[in-house]
């Protein structure tokens, strides 16, 4: 019977429902775009963090788990690969370069510029051509969005940039392999030999001799995962001057990366909070008009179960096609957004999104059917209690 | 027909024992802070199968607080209502719901229809409710509605109607299910004199064939000719009650 007066009430003023469904259309795009956006922003920043084959970082002492302000002397790697429960562990590198061949036109593309060793935690794997062997070799294994906008494959030569002193200093690099997608600091990542990082990246002042060779972090693999806190406090108590975070830690103090994060969670759930609001008020609205309908159909003998679950069911019924055609119309758009607008649509969060969404109905119609069930039937006689 | 009776306290009553409703020292009182109000003072009365009475008398005399009370609507200040047998003053909220929609037809001055259901959905929904809405469910009320005239409009919505339309559609769902007791709030209120003498005409017709008790609050005495009886109203209190044909046109003459 709910099931009944709930569905014959939207059929029959399905034109009105309709243009409802499609406030919950434009709310559900909104909030399934920004979760997207949120995602892409943030692998974006994290993704070589996120893909490291590493349970640790190693990060210079008080520099506050900033990766680009660490400096590590290659002097401690022997000394953090000694500590008990460290499997391995792999100098890192990170700076930022330009390719400037072959691009398209006079446009340069801006990558990050990270020195691994080879075989070591950091490096990265290859889905084409080879890893890097050769700790020296002017040899580069390429991020696989950035080959796809190069046009570039193992064999191909890339020619980069970067400003060492007040020059600008090029290098060719021959690339031997492609791995997936590891961008870092919005920046599609090159990956090169350390000792050849260390000649490419760029220095304010390269002719100053340094005591030995700086890195920034060391990803520091363990033998048993579980013991990360014991072995993090093994580091810190035997290697001098040094910090140690689990990944997810360091992705968090990624520069910006939290303050963007919370920015844009709290857009969804502003969003979220506004749906429940509409849908509120759209269905308080409708039920303030059919009191005295509702008081004739009390009246008649229909219970106050049925009079809520139609109520309960109408907001779920077009709060669901709301959803449906918000996420098609989100499908839609999100096919024709160019390849380098920051948008992932992760499964899981997209079926946070629409199961929040979908619970934003029931939630913004809590008060329409308390309303519904306050309803007298006296109404029906025009009397009140 | 002799059966309806005005007696003010329960030693009075002799209702026989076929009576279908009957009302015992029924009193309302209305209670505030500043204000007691007595909105039906020790009213009895019965109503047997077949029968067609109006409850009549000014505004503010208690004939809808009485009749909320005989739908199982408002509970009784005072005395109690029974309608086959069964006291409703002694019947918790949920069971006065299920015995409204199983024993008792209603029409109402205005907003008698679900505006969304078609004139046959409107009259199935009762059938529905009741668990009912079988071959046999469904025929009745189509043979309920080709009676009334709405044979072609089964189809419409109730916007598509005319108001004489409205209140025949009414009628026919507070019949369809085979009630008890049928009752009419004031049915004729918002239709001119043509369609309101008709649609009475009807009503009395039915409750006279499918020997119902019927019960109309009206305040048009104009529609007295289609009753069996008229119990006048004033202040909460039975003034006076009409049980002859006489009686009954003599008070529509005054009128």
């Amino acid at each position: 019977m709910a099931f009944f007066l709930a569905f014959k009430e939207v059929w029959r003023n399905r034109g009105r429902f309709f243009l409802f469904s499609l406030v919950i259309a434009l709310i559900t795009t909104l909030v399934l775009f920004i979760a997207a956006l949120a995602e892409g922003l943030a692998t974006a920043n994290r993704e070589y963090f996120s893909k490291l084959d590493a349970e640790l970082i190693v990060f210079q002492e008080n520099v506050d788990l900033s990766a680009n302000t660490s400096q590590i002397g290659r002097s401690l790697l022997p000394k953090i690969r000694n500590v008990e429960g460290v499997a391995d562990a792999g100098a890192i590198g990170l700076s930022a370069a330009a390719v400037v061949s072959p691009v398209k036109g006079d446009k340069q593309v801006d990558v990050s510029l990270i020195g691994v060793e080879p075989d070591k935690p950091g490096a990265p794997p290859v889905v084409i051509g080879r890893e890097l062997r050769s700790t020296l070799a002017n040899e580069v294994v390429i991020d696989q969005k950035l080959a796809r906008d190069l046009g570039v494959k193992p064999g191909d030569t890339i020619r980069i940039k970067t400003i060492q002193g007040i020059e600008d200093k090029f290098f060719n690099l021959r690339v031997i392999g492609v791995t997936d997608s590891r961008e870092y600091l919005f920046r599609p990542s090159i990956f090169v030999p350390y000792r050849a990082w260390d000649q490419i990246r760029p220095q304010a002042n390269p002719s100053i001799i340094k005591p030995e060779l700086i890195f920034n972090i060391v990803a520091v693999q363990l033998d048993d995962p579980q013991q990360a806190a014991q072995v993090s406090d093994r580091i810190r108590a035997e290697v001098r001057n040094v910090d140690v975070s689990d990944v997810q830690t360091a992705i968090k103090a990624i520069p910006g990366y939290t303050a963007q994060q919370s920015t844009l969670n709290t857009q969804q759930v502003f969003t979220l909070l506004i749906g429940v609001l509409v849908i509120g008020g759209f269905f308080q609205i409708q039920m303030l008009q059919k009191v005295p309908q509702i008081g004739v159909l009390k009246a008649i003998g229909v219970s106050n179960l049925t009079v809520g679950a139609a109520a309960v069911l109408q907001i779920i019924l077009v709060t669901t096609f709301g959803v449906l055609m918000g996420s098609v119309v989100t499908l839609a758009l999100a096919l024709g957004i160019p390849g380098n607008v920051p948008i992932i649509f992760d499964g899981t969060l997209v079926a946070i999104a629409i199961v929040s969404l979908l619970s934003i109905g029931p939630l913004g119609g809590l008060v329409t059917v308390r309303l519904a069930i306050s309803v007298e039937p006296l109404i029906a006689l025009g009397l009140s209690s | 027909m002799q059966t309806i009776l005005d007696l003010p306290t329960i030693s009075q009553v002799s209702s026989p024992p076929q009576a279908v409703l009957s009302a015992r020292s029924v009193s309302k009182l209305y209670q505030s802070s500043s204000l007691n109000v007595t909105a039906v003072d020790n009213l009895s009365m019965d109503v047997h199968p077949g029968e067609f009475v109006a409850l009549v008398g000014p505004s503010g005399s208690g004939k809808t607080t009485m009749l909320a009370m005989l739908a199982a609507l408002l509970k009784p200040t005072q005395g109690e209502v029974i309608i086959d047998g069964v006291n409703l003053s002694e019947m918790k909220e949920t069971d006065r719901v299920r015995f409204r929609r199983e024993k008792i037809g209603f029409t109402f001055q205005s907003n008698n229809l679900v505006p969304y259901l078609t004139v046959r959905e409107n009259v199935e929904m009762m059938l529905m409710l009741n668990g009912r809405l079988d071959q046999a469910g469904r025929e009745r009320a189509l043979d309920l509605l080709e009676r009334l005239g709405l044979a072609d409009r089964l189809n419409s919505l109730p916007n598509q109607l005319s108001g004489g339309q409205k209140q025949r559609v009414a009628i026919a769902r507070s019949l369809v299910h085979n009630p008890s007791l049928v009752l009419a709030d004031e049915p004729t209120a918002s239709l001119d004199s043509e369609r309101a003498f008709q649609v009475v005409s009807i009503f009395a017709d039915l409750i006279h064939e499918q020997k119902k008790a019927g019960i109309m609050v009206t305040h048009d005495l104009r529609m007295c000719i289609y009753v069996d009886r008229v119990i006048q109203m004033r202040d909460g209190k039975i003034e006076q009650v009409l049980n002859t044909r006489q009686e009954i046109d003599d008070l529509m003459a005054c009128a």
